[in-house]
């Protein structure tokens, strides 16, 4: 690993101070930021370690929202009973993702913002990538693996895809992250956070230099009582989706009134499928409703050669996760 | 935190020199990835910085480099060897510790960070006149283990797996022990070596 320098400031203003300046990166967790440092894809001047921002720390489970500190650790949350009960999607998403031991070091502030697991971005051996190093091309769109990529979302400059699942659920319903930086605090939409690669795929989210998230917001809804990740990896545990569905569902009666759906291990940054929520709504919740909004949820896929898969698994897990969410709607689960 | 100018400690091994080596990146010539470091000179390796470490209930003071994982400080500057490298980059659970109760990947966490923690590794289990950690006890009664690379790692997750409260049941405890790979495939010990701790068959 290159060295660098460090700092660990006790006030957010120091933080932001130090975090502005060519080089800095902002360290929490760090379960990302030094296995990436290790095998040399990023290398940073210094690194602004913000875990002494004890304001940050906590989360909390009201009636109206549910708000999250940025430095609150995966396992606390993922682990939290009453919080399984809100917002059973939140805490699914968290404890089917990593391990217990990066769960208990990674942060939800940096959670939200891990990198993508693209084998070409990953080694610094192939000189194309143009997340990487912008302009180089992309080693992927010829490569070999497919299984971690983008079938929705990505451009001819990078197909590389978004791989957490707390995103899905956050994006599903509403969510909100607050931020401070250099322009002072601002609450930006989940759902605006990230960028799609576009033509400058190193442009992942709209942040600016300096700007810590420091927190998130999760509106409380009939849906988020009766939703679900559902998750499809190549193990059981441990893995990062091949396709995944955040989902939710708030019915009057037989008909939907709500549908959240939201799907992971396919798009290039969080992907909230509209399309596939409006085809319920209104109407019944069925095997056959199910299935063909998970069929609308891959309308527009592009699948790499040897990803073709994760179009028919990707619509059964969206199915599969209505199901249950309809079950648990409706006092069936 | 101080920087200091003293000389780095010696004592550092050629496996934590090769390990944190970043000429790889820099050598290939890669420009624009996150930081751009690649333009800047490398900072001096001799900047070092002192932390406290509580490790297994002694206070430890010593010099390391920001870049310095906690494996590393453990082993190759404490001594303290029973943690043991795998993968390296936090896939495999062989570096696990508890890092103020909390069970995590020393190899993930930089040395600095952990300034003023409270750290237990596999040493700091037996008791002060040798008699092993009842999780010990359950490896070597269950067998659970083979060529016992991971195991250190192992029974450390697993302590923190039944305080948790995750070993319910051996599903639980499978999911909840994930992020220790054993190669020899020691599994279903594993498992019954947590179920007995669980239940009070040992210590």
């Amino acid at each position: 690993m290159r060295n660098f320098d460090y700092h660990r400031p006790t006030d957010i203003a120091a933080a932001i101070e130090a975090a502005r300046a060519d080089g800095a990166e902002i360290l929490a967790g760090g379960t990302t930021m030094v296995d990436l440092m290790k095998i040399g894809v990023w290398e940073p001047q210094a690194l602004v370690d913000i875990t002494s921002l004890s304001e940050l720390e906590g989360y909390d489970v009201g009636s109206d929202r549910i708000t999250f500190g940025a430095l609150a650790r995966m396992a606390e949350v993922g682990d939290d009973d009453a919080l399984k009960t809100a917002a059973p999607v939140l805490t699914e998403s968290l404890w089917k993702a990593a391990s217990p031991q990066l769960r208990h070091a990674a942060r939800l502030g940096g959670n939200i913002l891990q990198q993508t697991r693209c084998p070409y971005f990953r080694d610094t051996a192939y000189a194309q990538c143009n997340k990487r190093n912008p302009g180089s091309g992309c080693a992927a769109l010829d490569g070999g693996e497919t299984n971690l990529h983008a079938i929705l979302g990505g451009s001819d400059a990078c197909v590389a895809m978004y791989p957490g699942d707390f995103a899905q659920a956050l994006v599903a319903f509403d969510a909100e992250v607050t931020t401070k930086g250099p322009g002072g605090a601002r609450t930006i939409p989940f759902a605006d956070l990230h960028v799609l690669p576009g033509d400058t795929p190193h442009i992942e989210t709209i942040l600016n230099r300096g700007e810590i998230v420091t927190g998130i917001t999760v509106p409380v809804t009939g849906a988020l009582k009766a939703s679900h990740y559902l998750k499809a990896r190549d193990r059981e545990s441990y893995a990062f989706a091949s396709a995944s569905a955040a989902v939710g569902l708030d019915m009057d009666g037989d008909t939907v009134r709500d549908a959240r759906i939201a799907i992971g291990g396919v798009a290039a940054v969080p992907w909230r499928a509209r399309a596939a929520e409006d085809s319920l709504k209104g109407g019944p919740l069925t095997e056959e409703t199910a299935r063909e909004a998970g069929r609308i949820a891959f309308a527009d896929a592009v699948p790499l050669e040897g990803s073709e898969y994760k179009i028919k698994l990707g619509a059964d897990v969206v199915a599969g996760a209505l199901m249950t969410a309809h079950a648990r709607a409706t006092g069936g689960e | 935190m101080t920087k200091s100018s003293k000389p780095p400690k010696p004592g550092l091994s050629r496996r934590s020199f090769l390990g944190s080596s970043g000429a790889v990146g820099a050598a290939m010539g890669l420009a624009g990835s996150k930081a751009q470091a690649q333009d800047a000179p490398e900072l001096a390796a001799q900047e070092q910085r002192h932390i406290s470490l509580t490790v297994n209930g002694q206070r430890r003071t010593l010099g390391v480099e920001p870049r310095t994982t906690l494996v590393e400080a453990l082993r190759d500057v404490l001594g303290l060897t029973g943690t043991k490298i795998g993968c390296n980059q936090g896939q495999c659970g062989a570096c696990t510790v508890l890092l103020d109760g909390r069970r995590i990947n020393s190899c993930l966490t930089l040395a600095v960070t952990a300034d003023g923690a409270d750290v237990v590794t596999v040493e700091g289990l037996a008791d002060p006149t040798g008699n092993l950690h009842p999780m010990q006890q359950a490896f070597a009664e269950n067998d659970a283990f083979q060529c016992g690379y991971c195991t250190p790692g192992q029974i450390l997750s697993a302590i923190a797996c039944i305080d948790e409260g995750h070993a319910g049941d051996a599903a639980e405890i499978r999911e909840y022990m994930s992020g220790n790979l054993c190669r020899c495939g020691a599994y279903p010990n594993i498992v019954a070596a947590v179920e007995a701790v669980r239940d009070g068959q040992e210590g």
